[in-house]
């Protein structure tokens, strides 16, 4: 008499879900990797395209406005007021980023705000970024201007950490105590700083 | 009391730690020779050296400057033999002569950082100070004699 051999599964079925498991613990093998980035502290961020994506915009407005962008020049000559126009003077970048022979930044601007009406902003580090590294904001979409942000060949040399800190560097801030006549960015420093870090921590996505 | 250093000499000065430079170089030092403008370090007239840099002594506050030298057109040389100052003499630069001082202290600064400035350095360089007269291609001219004087040892 022949027997047939009896399975409490057949074996087909357990092939089959052993080819699923297989491929689900590979795939979420996978998932672990691609969720999870770290940076310079070895903290885990959580990646969120859309928390991220969301987040930028908000501090592209920041980055876009005349308090920013005017020292992110495409050219070599700050912009200046409202409406970016070139900065009376034609001052030129020079190499460090701080202006040339009698033409230095820090001849006008000096370390505080003076008073008066549209009379030149302070900070004890006013510059530009230097020609060697331009860090352009002006005319950049926001796809480009966040894939350069976090590019350290093009931001500065800064890992997501110095990133995160460059949000309370004292040039970033003077941004938001511009001297009389200035419009502030269209954000708060506290707003701006948290949508940044959000959109660090989530994963700096660009947006497409 | 502040202690200000100008043109290498010592000043106690009573005044308002926010005064600008300019006021208290003109009117409490006498030394008139550094003219007001504009006020607002935009046109240059008032233009110092602060450690050897360039500064508008018009937004300059008096707190600032502990511990630093400052030289004004009076100082620059103790003749007036500059080779900025003979240049300026031989080509009879100056038509009025109100932005002047200005002038040849940013020009000084030029100079003495480019030994052989071009047209286009020079332009880049002198941007930031106006001349009413419009004596710029002089100014240009006796720049470019300057610094030839200069190379020379003049």
């Amino acid at each position: 008499m022949k027997i047939k051999k009896t399975y409490f599964f057949p074996l087909k079925a357990v092939i089959v879900l052993a080819i699923i498991f297989s491929v689900i613990a590979f795939m979420s093998f996978g998932f672990k990797n691609d969720l999870t980035i770290t940076n310079a502290k070895n903290e885990i961020i959580n990646k969120d395209s859309v928390e991220s994506v969301k987040a930028f915009m908000d501090v592209y407005k920041v980055l876009m406005s005349p308090r920013c962008m005017n020292c992110h020049p495409a050219g070599d000559v700050p912009l200046q007021g409202d409406d970016n126009h070139l900065h009376n003077m034609y001052p030129q970048r020079g190499k460090d980023g701080k202006g040339i022979y009698a033409m230095k930044c820090s001849n006008c601007h000096q370390p505080t705000n003076i008073e008066g009406l549209n009379t030149p902003p302070g900070d004890p580090n006013w510059h530009l970024p230097p020609a060697n590294m331009k860090m352009v904001f002006e005319g950049r979409t926001p796809r480009q201007l966040a894939k350069q942000l976090i590019n350290p060949k093009k931001n500065g040399n800064k890992t997501l950490q110095k990133l995160i800190e460059h949000a309370d560097d004292g040039l970033v801030k003077a941004g938001w105590n511009p001297g009389e006549g200035r419009t502030v960015p269209p954000l708060s420093h506290e707003e701006f700083k948290k949508a940044w870090i959000t959109w660090i921590k989530s994963g700096a996505y660009a947006p497409k | 009391m502040i202690t200000l250093n100008v043109n290498n000499k010592n000043y106690n000065v009573d005044v308002d730690p926010e005064t600008p430079l300019l006021w208290v170089l003109r009117d409490t030092l006498g030394l008139a020779g550094t003219k007001y403008g504009c006020g607002i370090a935009q046109c240059g007239a008032c233009t110092v050296h602060v450690n050897g840099q360039a500064a508008r002594s018009c937004v300059t506050r008096v707190s600032s400057l502990a511990g630093k030298k400052v030289v004004t057109i009076e100082g620059l040389s103790e003749k007036g033999e500059h080779p900025l100052q003979k240049a300026w003499i031989e080509l009879d630069v100056p038509q009025c002569g109100y932005c002047q001082g200005g002038q040849i202290m940013s020009a000084a600064v030029l100079i003495r950082e480019n030994k052989n400035p071009t047209e286009k350095d020079i332009d880049n360089a002198m941007a930031g100070n106006i001349c009413r007269c419009g004596t710029y291609l002089r100014i240009r001219k006796a720049i470019q004699l300057a610094a030839e004087i200069q190379r020379k040892g003049g």
